[in-house]
Parts: C-alpha cells; sequence; structure tokens
C-alpha cells in the first residue's frame, strides 16, 4: 500500500480566519457566561433546586461522550486493522481530544466552585462513579496523546496497534463511567439502570462518527483535499450501524420499564404527556436522531444525503441527552408510592425549566472551544491526509 | 501567524512596562492595620501567628467539621471574637483584622464566603 | 422565726427555685452533652421519631430550623434553600388526608455519601450526614443522588450567616440535624419547635440508647423508613404513615 502523506492544512485565507474569529466570539460568550454564573450564582441561569443539571451539563455529556466515540475510526484502524481507515486515524485522535477538551470545560466551568477544581484533582472519595470519572478523563488526553505520538513518530509506528488498543479499552471504560453516573442513580427512576452504560458506549459510537464525518467532510473541502466516496460510503454504513444500535438499547428500555408496573407513570410522563420532553424524544431523538439517518444512510446514498444524516445524528443526540438529564430530573422523585404529593418544594409535581442564556452560551461555548482546537490542531500539524481519494481497484 | 503571536506578546508587554512607570508609592495599597482591641496575648505567640494560621485553621476546621471536637482555642469562631473590630464588629471591611492584611498580601480569603466576619451578638439569657 | 416555718421556708424556696429553672433543664440534655475535645463516635446514633397522625397543619419546624440555620428566603421558591418542608399526602386508592415534614433523613448507607467526588458529602460517626463546605465543589451530583430531595444548592450569594452554621453560594447544604446543638447536648430546633409550637409530633434522640425514648417506642409501635425498599437505613422514622 502507497504511503499516506499528511499535511497541515495552508490555513491562511480569509475564510480561516473569519472560521477562527467567529469560533473565538463563541468562545468568548462561553467564557462571559461562566463568569457571570460565577459572580452571580446559578440564580441567572434556568436551573434550579429541582433541576441542577441543566443545558451546560447536556452539552458537557454530549460532547464527552461524542468525543468517545470520535476515536472509534482510529480504533477501527488500529484495533480492528481495517486499513481503509488508517489515514483518518490521526484526526480521529485529535477531534477526541478536542471534543473532550470542550465538554470539560463547560463542566468544570458550570460548578459552583470552578476555583476548587484543585480540591477535585486532590481529594478523591473512590466510591463515587465520579471520582474516577476524573481520572478517566484526564488519562484519556495521556492516552490519545501517547496513541497520536505512535503514529506521527515515525520509530514508533511499530506500536500504533498496541496503543490503539489501549486508548479504546480506556474509552470503554471511560463511556461506561459516564453513563453510569446515570446508571448508579437509585434514587430516581429515569435513570437507575445497568442499560444506561451500555447505551452510552453505543450512543458514543453513533455520535462520535457523526460528529467525525462533518469535521472529514468540511476539512477536506474547505482545504481543497480530494475525499473518496467509497470511503464516505463506509463511513456512512459504520453510523447507520450504530444510529440503529441506540435505537435498539432505547426500544429494549422502554420496553422493560412498559412492564413494570411502578414505573408506568413515568413512562406515560416521557412518552405521552411530557411536553416538550415528548417531543424531543419522538420528534428529536426517534425521528430525526435515528429513522431519518437511517433512511439517508441506508437508501439514499449521496454525499449529501451522508452529511445532512451525520448533523441529525447530532440534533437528535442532543435531544436525546436533554431528556436522559433534565427530563429524568423533571419527572418527580416517588417518594410516597401510591400517593399525591405536594409541598413547598415542588415535590409531586413536574418540575419546569427553561434553558438561559448563559446556560446555552456556556454550552456553545464548549462546542466552539472544541471546533477551535480541532482547526489549529490541523493548523499546526499534520493530522490531514493531502488525499483521501479512493484507491485504484488494485490497492487496498 | 508566529509573527502575530510575537507581536501581541511585545505589544502587552510594552503597556504593562508603561503603566507601571514612576516611583513606588507606598500609599498605592495601604498598610495593614492591625488593631489589637481584646485580650492581652493570642492563642500562639505572635510570629508563630503569623507564619502558621492558616496550617492550624485547616487543621482544626477538618477536627470540628468530621470528628465534632468543638475546642476553642484554633476555631475561628473564637479568632473572630477576639481580633473583630469594635467599630465594625466585624474582621473584613474597614480596618478590617483579616483583610487588612489579606489585602496587602494579595492573597483571597475563602472563609467568609460562607462563615461570617461577625463577632458573635450576646443577648442576654440565650444558649447559643 | 421557728425552726418548723424556716424549714418550710427553705424547701418552698426549693421548690419555686426548681420549678423556675426546670423548663430549661433536662437531666437527658445533661446526659447527652458531650465535652468539646470530646470527637463524636460511633456509640450514639442520632435520629428522628415522627408521628405523622399528631404532625398538623402547621410548619413550626419550617420557620424554627430556618430562623436557626439562617437561611433566609429570597422569594424565589424554585432556587432558595429548603432544609425542611411540610409535605401533603393524599392517598390515591383511598382519599386519605396527611402531612408530614420531609427533611434529611441521615442515612447510614446515604447516597449521596457514596456519589460525592470529593468526599465532602459524609457520613459523621454519630450518624449525622453534612456537607463539608471546604471541600465542596459545587457539582451538585448528590442532590442528583438524594432519594428525598433533601439537598439544595445555593444558587446566590449569602449573607447574615448564623456563626455556628455556615453557608456559602456554589456549595450545597442540607439539613445538619442542628449538629451544633446536638454536640451542645440540645435538641434540633425542629423537635424542639414542634413540642413547643406544634402537636409534638417529633422526637430525637439516641437510637442506640436501648433504654432511650426512640428505642423504646420503635420496639413497641409500627415504624417505617421512607423509601425502605432502598435499604438506606435512615436515622429518621416515622409512624402511622
Amino acid at each position: 500500500m502507497a504511503s499516506v502523506q499528511y499535511r497541515e492544512i495552508e490555513g491562511r485565507s480569509a475564510g480561516f480566519y473569519g472560521l477562527l474569529g467567529v469560533l473565538a466570539l463563541v468562545i468568548t460568550a462561553g467564557l462571559a457566561a461562566a463568569w457571570t454564573m460565577e459572580h452571580h450564582g446559578h440564580v441567572i441561569t434556568g436551573m434550579t433546586n429541582r433541576i441542577v443539571w441543566g443545558t451546560p451539563h447536556v452539552f458537557a455529556v454530549f460532547l464527552i461522550v461524542a468525543a468517545s466515540g470520535a476515536l472509534n475510526v482510529a480504533s477501527v484502524a488500529s484495533v480492528f486493522g481495517r486499513d481503509l481507515y488508517k489515514p483518518l486515524a490521526r484526526l480521529s485522535g485529535l477531534l477526541a481530544v478536542a471534543l473532550l477538551a470542550g465538554g470539560l470545560a463547560v463542566l468544570v466551568l458550570d460548578l459552583g466552585r470552578p476555583e476548587r477544581l484543585v480540591v477535585a484533582m486532590t481529594h478523591y472519595n473512590f466510591k463515587s462513579i465520579f471520582a474516577w470519572n476524573i481520572f478517566l478523563y484526564t488519562g484519556f488526553f495521556a492516552v490519545v496523546a501517547l496513541y497520536l505520538w505512535t503514529m506521527f513518530e515515525r520509530r514508533m509506528n511499530g506500536y500504533t496497534a498496541r496503543a490503539g488498543v489501549l486508548a479504546f479499552l480506556w474509552r470503554l471504560v471511560l463511556t461506561t463511567g459516564t453513563g453510569s453516573i446515570f446508571g448508579f442513580l437509585v434514587a430516581r427512576e429515569p435513570y437507575d439502570s445497568a442499560l444506561l452504560a451500555p447505551l452510552f458506549i453505543v450512543m458514543s459510537f453513533s455520535f462520535g462518527t457523526a460528529a467525525f464525518v462533518l469535521v472529514l467532510m468540511a476539512a477536506c473541502r474547505w482545504s481543497g483535499r480530494p475525499l473518496g466516496d467509497a470511503l464516505l460510503a463506509r463511513l456512512g454504513n459504520l453510523l447507520g450501524i450504530f444510529v440503529a444500535a441506540v435505537l435498539y438499547f432505547v426500544a429494549v428500555h422502554h420496553l422493560t420499564n412498559l412492564y413494570i408496573a411502578r414505573r408506568l407513570d413515568l413512562e406515560r410522563f416521557l412518552l405521552v404527556e411530557g411536553g416538550v420532553y415528548t417531543a424531543l424524544f419522538w420528534i428529536g431523538q426517534v425521528l430525526a436522531g435515528s429513522v431519518v439517518p437511517l433512511v439517508l444512510v441506508f437508501a439514499v446514498r449521496t454525499r449529501a444525503a451522508l452529511a445532512a444524516a451525520a448533523a441529525c445524528v447530532i440534533a437528535g443526540g442532543l435531544a436525546q441527552v436533554y431528556v436522559i438529564i433534565v427530563g429524568g430530573q423533571a419527572y418527580p422523585q416517588q417518594i410516597f408510592p401510591g400517593k399525591d404529593v405536594s409541598s413547598s418544594f415542588f415535590d409531586g409535581a413536574v418540575a419546569s425549566y427553561a434553558p438561559s442564556l448563559p446556560e446555552v452560551a456556556l454550552g456553545a461555548g464548549g462546542v466552539a472551544l472544541a471546533l477551535a482546537l480541532t482547526v489549529l490542531g490541523l493548523k499546526l500539524l499534520p493530522f490531514l491526509p493531502r488525499s483521501l481519494a479512493d484507491a485504484g481497484p488494485a490497492k487496498a | 501567524m508566529t509573527r502575530i503571536a510575537a507581536g501581541l506578546v511585545a505589544a502587552l508587554l510594552a503597556i504593562a512596562g508603561f503603566a507601571d512607570t514612576g516611583p513606588r508609592q507606598p500609599g498605592r495599597v495601604p498598610l495593614p492595620v492591625v488593631k489589637i482591641e481584646k485580650g492581652e496575648a493570642c492563642v500562639a505567640p505572635v510570629a508563630e501567628m503569623r507564619r502558621d494560621h492558616m496550617k492550624m485553621l485547616f487543621h482544626q476546621r477538618d477536627r470540628t467539621m468530621r470528628e465534632g471536637v468543638r475546642t476553642t482555642r484554633f476555631s475561628l469562631k473564637n479568632c473572630i471574637e477576639c481580633h473583630a473590630s469594635a467599630k465594625t464588629g466585624s474582621v473584613l471591611g474597614e480596618e478590617g483584622f483579616c483583610s487588612s492584611c489579606h489585602a496587602y498580601a494579595s492573597v483571597k480569603i475563602d472563609c467568609f464566603e460562607c462563615h461570617t466576619p461577625m463577632r458573635q451578638a450576646r443577648t442576654a439569657g440565650a444558649l447559643r | 422565726m421557728t425552726p418548723e416555718r424556716r424549714a418550710f421556708l427553705g424547701w418552698g424556696a426549693a421548690a419555686a427555685a426548681g420549678a423556675a429553672l426546670a423548663p430549661g433543664l433536662r437531666l437527658v440534655e445533661l446526659a447527652l452533652a458531650r465535652s468539646p475535645e470530646e470527637a463524636s463516635s460511633a456509640l450514639e446514633r442520632w435520629g428522628l421519631l415522627i408521628d405523622a397522625e399528631k404532625c398538623a397543619d402547621c410548619d413550626a419546624c419550617v420557620t424554627a430550623c430556618h430562623q436557626e440555620n439562617g437561611v433566609t428566603a429570597h422569594g424565589r421558591p424554585a432556587t432558595d434553600a429548603q432544609w425542611i418542608r411540610k409535605a401533603s399526602l393524599r392517598d390515591r386508592s383511598t382519599g386519605r388526608v396527611q402531612t408530614l415534614p420531609l427533611l434529611c433523613q441521615h442515612c447510614e448507607h446515604a447516597p449521596c455519601v457514596d456519589v460525592c467526588p470529593t468526599g465532602a458529602s459524609f457520613r459523621r460517626a454519630d450518624g449525622i450526614v453534612l456537607v463539608d463546605k471546604h471541600t465542596c465543589i459545587g457539582c451538585r451530583y448528590c442532590v442528583m443522588a438524594c432519594p428525598f430531595g433533601a439537598r439544595s444548592f445555593l444558587h446566590e450569594p449569602v449573607t447574615g450567616q448564623k456563626p455556628d452554621v455556615p453557608r456559602g453560594k456554589g456549595t450545597v447544604e442540607s439539613c445538619t440535624l442542628c449538629v451544633h446543638r446536638v454536640d451542645r447536648g440540645l435538641t434540633p430546633a425542629c423537635v424542639e419547635a414542634c413540642n413547643r409550637d406544634g402537636k409534638g409530633a417529633m422526637a430525637f434522640g439516641d437510637l442506640n440508647d436501648a433504654a432511650g425514648e426512640l428505642a423504646r417506642r420503635l420496639r413497641a409501635e409500627p415504624s417505617s423508613a421512607l423509601r425502605a425498599d432502598l435499604a438506606l437505613n435512615p436515622g429518621v422514622r416515622y409512624q402511622h404513615l
């Protein structure tokens, strides 16, 4: 197989600086939001004592889950030996690190005491999956950096497969940990399930591949580098399989809940009577996030369809995370089964929540940070091959 | 790209440098006001207190919080009892015992985000 | 004055003094008081017993708690902290109506303690579950984890804190079982207020003291724990629920 030539993007055009400028503006807005939230307290946001994790957490969890999945393409190349994806491995690693950085930035800046990050990194309660996640997230940066180094440093190329296995296993544990943050919440019926860990794993495959496809298509088009149809078709197939897997896990989760008498109220809330959450579930998550992409990828099969499918998966993914995080908190906790409860602390009632500007700005800032890091990475180091055109029939 | 970055850094340094001209004025940040209005001596020698008061507070806070030990010698409440200004009743603000040294040394105090800086008001007969 | 009259006056004075002092001085509190150098120990386990039948429509417990701990309302019920609240229950099938106070249950296997990444949410040796604000980073995972919605996140800057009850923006808090009072041998403010102004529905004591009021009543009469299915072994028990 001919060796792949990687090169930095030129990064001197007006479009390049314009893109960075826009991203910088959004990042600044995010930082400003974080500053005002820290200064005035979370009272300026839409989050309350009933909905303590809101829009920033939706963005953060989405970015973290997508980060883990973005590494998938590299894993398919190094761990499962599919040579076709090897030229994409470097970009996959870059995107994984960038998305994780964006997600973590949002999470840390939303803390009630963000200046206590040092405390969080020096005091650990190892019974908490959250504490484990702090190690897993920081370790992920180190592991992917090592993996990328084996790819960039010619003398280390022999170790790429082993580094790839380490990275692959690490992100499986990491994503299991992220899903378990919710799965270990015995107190809340929308969570409290071992299924959430594997659900998050397949969600990561789906969101990460969608993000990767969009970034790859944009990077190649805007730097004028050829991108082959066959390669994109294979990526599209991957995306379709992962979307179907997510749909399967969601279906099993809800069907099982429907079988459990005490969970009927919860399912009625999520699937029928939950207002915005029901709409986001059916129209956002199921229709836009699953059915439409499946049709686009397996029936329509064009490049434009793939791009649209990836965008739909991301939109549907955000809807899914919103329903999980916010919808799960909006549903009242069942402290007294069989009784209607009311109190001054909104017991027994569906909690109301509306995203506020600081929250959306902070979340968008995280996305912009991830994209800006990707753009800067492409400019500074040779992450992108000069050509990803389909090879002739003789070559792999 | 590197040239722009280098230019930005040079500009920032230049601005910072020019903004800091002029003779050093001692009055720019007020010198700490240490007014001892109560008690004959502190719970430990002054030099030791100046150096180690944070270590003592950190140690005591864990004993009180985690173990429920409420000895008064190194408790924050006891510090405030003696050191709160007779005028304002607080260790912060104008001539605040804690704030004037900390402002001078530019060390941010975190304690009073949660703890009251005011001396306890004594109400007759109340078990407080 | 004859010796008999002197003796009578002496006894009369003693009786009058005793009658005046007795309401403020209970022998059981002297027995519970711990000296300041003593650490809390697992020999004691503090708990509450709440009789839902006696609980009336008043909210003396809520007012007393928030007064004692400096929990001020800002007129924003969605974000204002509440350490204890009155819940009204109506049975869906029978229509029976009840009220009871809902507060931190001080569980033995507290989910909030399990999930806290820094260990700020912790359980003291004597069973009181607390938040160490020095280490709390304000992530609100404990608020997610609590089955009873007992925790509040401080959404605004706090001023005018009580000297024994530090509270600050950006950290999480909940009922401390009036640990600053308990350590001095007093009862929590809610219990005191319920006995003084309410219907005497709340009792406080040492669950480990077999001869104590709580252990005796729990042995003799039926009681229940909230979310007993979670097997958290809370220190707060309810009767006639």
